[in-house]
């Protein structure tokens, strides 16, 4: 229960302190009186702060447990993903100080068209980041108290739309840079408690040729139905229904034979110590030497693995810097050199971070195998604690991880409703007044719940890759040939932006409405970016080269502000 | 780098004939004087003025493409060599799993490293050519 007082407390911390913020922050020129006086490392962590989501918080560890060293690629490909935009956005787009990607797009390209394509692009990618953060905030609630996946979605998606609504949570700062210290702190001091309880415990060997197996005597409940194959066989206590019969403990325990079997919701499994841990259809048996090696389950599950992998790096890699909230909080550096030396020291915040979301899936895989079972992966950070850490400061810890957690979507989700309500009230609704923001935050909100609903089936990190392959199949191209490219062409931008946003969006939709088909096209269309980046590159390229009379004609002017230091005053920014 | 190539012009014509001689304060002297500052150069978008931008452009897009490329040999290669040669991806060095610490615990300085290299020089070259121009 101390888990349930966290998770409130953060929650009603981040309204308070949004609220309160309402008249401090409200238009974007707060953001540049801001900018004198937020130092890089504030600004950092801030920017790590609104980045670190639930895919990073809960999703990764989830991931490992499930496939082990190829997921490493998530945290690495979201870190690195730093280093490109530092090499090739950070600077050159704080001075030109545009405020979101439809506003570079519309000054850089002097066309409103291309703003229209680019809104609609943040849209789709808002809406595509959003999912994940519903699913965790379903994922959370029901760990914690046990309620439906659906409730956490409500609840939290209900939170955040009207926070957004009501104005709070509008980029503070201040708020953002305290939720990555939360965030870290709230993945670290269990993980290191964590590690201490494995040397304690002889160091158990993960790595070794054995299925996992439950450490202690184990009930397992089964809240909704699953269908778990079995492997080796084992004795189980059953209080509930197991293959359509019902049974319960004093009816001795079960042999479950090797193959598939239903267990119903509302089921408890008891399993003894040492027995082999069956798992969910959903996720591929393997020992822990197949676990631990490269390309290990993956293969069981991708028909190309070495594709996925390299397609998913592509995504991470460019895909950071087409977000459509990061590039917000890179205005808040006072200019060009600052905005690079807060990009490397998010590259160290977010390092710092990322080296224990893994942990937490490689000692899953000892302390809590029921998850392979229950097919909740994701749901590792949150329980495993608790499950390792006897008595008080187990549940403390618990509650310390189930604080970040929420603290992940929350700081996440409203950053992204914050600017999918801007697109939509400004270029949608055609209104910037605060209640056309509100109307827009209100319709932003309820569609991401409402799909929020529909993707308990989808691996959080998985959904976060998506949205990742989408950015970079736009807006990656977008910035990068815009920032270095004078030939780029309005029209040019336009096709590139339609062609790469739309296959990239195409194929992903195909492949969650389960059309894709198997072998090659589904692989390219499960994970699109490898095609579809250097598709909207080269749709850029050549259409610009066709239409050099769409080059706006102060291209010149353009390349200055973006380029030149701030202090020999030859840019003309777009914003003051 | 930048450089200073293409960066002189050409001295202007000296046709045989008498000049004025004006003190170098007054309006027509300055009017007259032949050699134009080069931030003006920039900011009036002359030729010489494009080449001096485009040559900033060139150095900051080639060092961010230097420093992609260490960062992409190093890490990118993985993923081939690990499918090429199973063995390599088993690898242990005190038990510990090289994949596994690569990816999990390497990768991490070495970002903050690339990233501090290059934004030294990125500096560096904006500093060069903030000289060339206020020379």
């Amino acid at each position: 229960m101390l888990a349930v007082v966290a998770v409130v407390a953060v929650t009603i911390a981040t309204i308070s302190i949004g609220a309160l913020g309402v008249r401090v922050a409200r238009s974007t020129s707060d953001f540049f009186v801001a900018a004198r006086t937020v130092p890089p490392m504030w600004n950092a962590s801030a920017i790590s702060g609104e980045y670190l989501s639930a895919a990073s918080f809960l999703g990764v560890a989830g991931l490992v447990m499930k496939y082990g060293v190829d997921m490493l690629w998530y945290p690495v490909g979201y870190a690195a993903g730093y280093l490109v935009l530092l090499l090739l956005v950070a600077a050159p787009l704080r001075r030109f100080g545009a405020y979101t990607i439809p506003d570079f797009a519309e000054g850089r390209l002097a066309s409103l068209r291309v703003r229209r394509v680019a809104c609609a692009i943040v849209l789709l990618i808002g809406w595509f980041y959003l999912l994940p953060q519903m699913k965790g905030a379903g994922v959370t609630l029901s760990v914690l108290i046990g309620t439906p996946y659906w409730v956490g979605v409500v609840v939290v998606g209900g939170v955040i739309t009207t926070n957004v609504a009501l104005g709070g949570m509008r980029g503070i700062t201040f708020v953002q840079a305290f939720q990555y210290w939360i965030k870290v702190t709230a993945i670290s001091v269990p993980a290191l408690f964590l590690l201490a309880h494995w040397q304690h415990d002889e160091m158990p060997d993960v790595l070794a040729e054995t299925p996992p197996v439950f450490a202690v005597d184990t009930d397992v409940a089964v809240d909704t139905g699953v269908r778990i194959v079995v492997d080796d066989p084992v004795l189980v206590e059953v209080d509930g229904t197991v293959d359509g019969r019902r049974r319960d403990p004093s009816d001795g325990p079960l042999r479950l034979t090797p193959g598939p079997h239903e267990v119903a919701a509302d089921t408890v499994l008891g399993f003894p110590a040492g027995a082999p841990t069956p798992h969910a259809d959903s996720v591929t048996a393997s020992d822990g030497a197949e676990w631990g090696r490269p390309f290990g389950p993956i293969t069981a599950d991708e028909d190309h693995p070495l594709y996925f992998t390299y397609s998913l790096i592509l995504a991470t890699f460019l895909g950071t810097m087409g977000l459509p909230h990061i590039l917000v909080r890179f205005y808040t550096n006072p200019d060009g050199r600052a905005a690079r030396q807060t990009t490397v020291i998010v590259l160290a915040l977010l390092g710092a971070f990322y080296v224990f979301p893994a942990l937490y899936g490689v000692l899953g895989r000892l302390y809590t195998p029921d998850l392979l079972l229950t097919g909740r992966t994701d749901a590792v950070v949150l329980v495993l604690p608790e499950r390792v850490v006897p008595g008080l400061p187990g549940e403390l810890l618990g509650a310390l991880v189930a604080a970040g957690a929420f603290a992940a979507f929350l700081s996440t989700a409203s950053g992204l409703l914050v600017l999918v309500a801007g697109a939509l009230s400004q270029d949608v609704l055609g209104s910037t007044s605060v209640g056309g923001f509100r109307r827009a935050a209100a319709i932003g909100g309820s569609v991401a719940l409402l799909l929020g609903l529909a993707v308990e089936p989808f691996d959080i990190n998985r959904l976060v890759g998506w949205a990742f392959a989408i950015a970079a199949s736009s807006f990656c191209p977008l910035l990068v040939l815009g920032i270095w490219w004078r030939g780029l062409s309005a029209r040019g931008a336009r096709a590139g932006l339609l062609v790469g946003g739309g296959a990239a969006s195409g194929a992903i939709l195909s492949t969650m409405f389960g059309l894709a088909p198997g072998g090659w096209i589904g692989s390219m269309l499960g994970q699109p970016a490898a095609w579809t980046v250097p598709l909207a590159f080269a749709v850029m390229v050549v259409v610009s080269r066709r239409t050099p009379s769409s080059i706006p004609p102060d291209v010149g002017h353009t390349m200055l502000t973006l380029h030149t230091p701030e202090h020999l005053g030859l840019a003309r920014p777009v914003a003051p | 780098m930048v450089t200073t190539a293409g960066a002189e012009p050409s001295p202007p014509p000296t046709p045989r004939r008498r000049v004025t001689v004006t003190s170098p304060h007054t309006e027509a002297a300055q009017r007259a004087r032949p050699q134009r500052r080069r931030r003006d150069e920039l900011a009036d978008q002359t030729e010489l003025g494009d080449v001096l931008i485009g040559s900033l452009i060139r150095a900051q897009l080639g060092l961010a493409l230097r420093v992609l490329a260490v960062f992409v040999v190093l890490l990118g290669g993985l993923p081939l060599l690990f499918a090429l040669v199973p063995a390599a991806g088993r690898f242990e060095i005190g038990g510990l799993p090289v994949a596994w610490l690569l990816l999990g615990l390497a990768t991490f300085p070495l970002l903050v490293l690339l990233g501090l290299v290059y934004a030294r020089q990125a500096e560096r070259n904006e500093r060069e050519f903030a000289e060339l121009v206020e020379r």
